[in-house]
């Protein structure tokens, strides 16, 4: 039996082009570059509209090559300590996790962690 | 999901929500609040006098990145006539300070600052690389540890300066306090919380003005002001002690913000309950002011270790083999009894009364942290000769493994020793 299933990637209409940007040490987790352009699926697996909850899932399994994955996620959160930032605002102000994500967003994430 | 306007000038979209009050507020206003606050710590303690000259302790880091750009700032706004000298360590490994030093060195071109950068060469007679090609890969943080700690006042001394500024933050000291709580240290949980260590008869003063500001709040400040700072490789380790109070806070954080200026303050007021003559501290000074003991005060960040205490795992038990018995040898305990009641014979270092097991009386005793001056070279020290000065003595001896006396702030340079192992092995 062959998937007939059409890949939600292919169609451009899908797809939402992002900035995901790493700072404040971060960076070092993922190839060492600080801004990564992704396209992103419209939706989830479930159909619902991609959120950042999805988008960290995404990162660590996909784009982070470190095996350090508790560097960035602790217990399926971003790891305390680490501040997240949706086109420049709080990410607690956006509703966190659940915020969905829009067309040319820039979600930033800076570790607070590193050397002062 | 709905813009949220500005609590403060009800017109530009909030951007921020402060972690102490939870208030939300646009850039503008949380810069403007962030450095009135700073202004507000630096003035309420009377920190400086017009006409100082003040070192800061530059590593590239956030912290004193940040630091230096609000003493500018400030400086100029309120007319403090301060004379501010970026003052940054080179601890001398070749390669791993040169991207910190950069950006050190941008910073004194953005902040129209003078900088100085001092060597362990020009400090102690010796540069890290040439520690390791005697003593080898192994028990060099100890050695780069407490010569760091002596550096910043070493080399503020050489340029005549009396007064450093670190960019340690409110979850340093948080992180310090638990610490120090954590192991029964209440001459040290004491000395912790002030803002300024040394007075007037010290060499050199050291402050935080820093002190109560959230180190979120410091990374937002750089970001939004888009401040050039450094940031070196991922540090942070979970079973290292420090690691772990540094998690405990990040953790309370998420749960209750303003949970770190409480334990700041919760901190302040246990300290006030600590007898001065354990502290070394005046009560009677409305400006809190502790002596300092050089060796073995230093919390974490903000200095020129860009280490920033988070070192890599596993390093504490190795310390903890080598730990030896100090300030206890050295004979100089008070018994004080009104605090003796509830302990059970605790030593105020849990380690390094673990390394002694002798038997020990069933009253408390909290060792008096005799803050005198080495006799060697006149620092600030619990001993008669400072642990730089002793550890000195051994390389100019060529004498490396001879037993070093250390404490548990040692650990904070491990991360270095493991920098130094990759730039070991690279070389041969
Ligand atoms: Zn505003
Ligand atoms: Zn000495």
């Amino acid at each position: 039996m062959t998937e007939t299933h059409p890949k939600p990637e292919m169609a451009s209409e899908n797809t939402i082009p992002i900035l995901v940007e790493f700072t404040g040490g971060l960076e070092m987790l993922f190839s060492d570059e600080r801004k990564h352009r992704l396209s992103v699926p419209s939706k989830d697996d479930e159909g619902n509209p991609v959120n950042i909850g999805w988008l960290v899932k995404h990162l660590c399994d996909k784009v982070m090559k470190d095996s350090r994955k508790e560097m960035f996620v602790l217990d399926d959160h971003v790891r305390p300590g680490i501040l997240v930032l949706v086109n420049d605002a709080d990410w607690e102000l956006e509703g966190e996790a659940s915020y969905a994500l829009q067309p040319n967003d820039n979600i930033l994430f800076v570790s607070t962690l590193h050397g002062g | 999901m709905a813009r949220t306007l500005c609590a403060t000038c009800k017109t530009a979209r909030a951007l921020i929500i402060r972690p102490k009050n939870h208030q939300k507020l646009c850039k503008a206003c949380f810069i403007a609040v962030f450095e009135a606050e700073i202004h507000h710590t630096i003035t309420t303690t009377s920190l400086f006098s017009p006409g100082d000259r003040i070192a800061i302790g530059a590593s590239g880091g956030k912290d004193s990145t940040v630091l230096a750009s609000v003493l500018k700032t400030l400086n100029e706004r309120y007319n403090y006539g301060l004379n501010l000298i970026l003052l940054s360590i080179d601890e001398g490994i070749k390669g791993y300070r040169d991207d910190s030093l950069e950006t050190v060195k941008r910073n004194a071109v953005q902040y129209d600052m003078p900088l100085k950068i001092v060597g362990y060469d020009e400090l102690y007679g010796w540069t890290m690389d040439q520690v390791v090609e005697v003593i080898g890969k192994k028990g060099n943080c100890t050695y780069c540890g407490v010569f760091r700690r002596q550096a910043l006042d070493r080399g503020a001394k050489m340029l005549g300066i009396k007064h450093v500024v670190t960019g340690h933050n409110a979850d340093d000291v948080a992180e310090t306090i638990l610490m120090n709580l954590l192991r029964g240290d209440l001459p040290r949980l004491a000395r912790s919380t002030s803002i300024v260590t040394g007075d007037s008869t010290s060499d050199v003063r050291r402050s935080k003005p820093l002190k109560y500001a959230y180190e979120k709040e410091i990374v937002l400040y750089a970001h939004h002001k888009k401040l050039d700072y450094f940031t070196t490789e991922c540090l942070y380790s979970p079973e290292a002690f420090r690691g772990s109070a540094r998690s405990l806070i990040k953790n309370l954080e998420r749960v209750r913000p303003s949970a770190i200026l409480d334990v700041v303050r919760s901190g302040e007021d246990m300290a006030k309950l600590v007898p001065e003559e354990v502290t070394g501290i005046s009560q009677c000074k409305s400006q809190k002011v502790s002596l300092s003991s050089a060796d073995g005060e230093e919390e974490g960040s903000g200095g020129c270790g860009n280490t920033n205490g988070r070192d890599s795992g596993g390093e504490m038990a190795d310390m903890e083999k080598k730990l030896q018995l100090d300030e206890e040898a050295s004979s100089r305990e008070v018994d004080v009894t009104s605090l003796a009641s509830t302990a059970d014979g605790q030593n105020h270092d849990r380690i390094a009364s673990k390394s002694v097991g002798r038997k020990r009386d069933t009253s408390r005793k909290l060792v008096k942290q005799t803050l005198g001056t080495c006799k060697r070279c006149g620092y600030m020290s619990s001993q008669d000769i400072c642990k730089a000065c002793t550890l000195l003595e051994g390389l100019n001896k060529n004498r490396p493994k001879m037993e070093i006396v250390i404490d548990v702030e040692d650990e904070e340079s491990s991360t270095l020793r493991r920098r130094m192992e990759g730039v070991t092995l690279a070389a041969g």
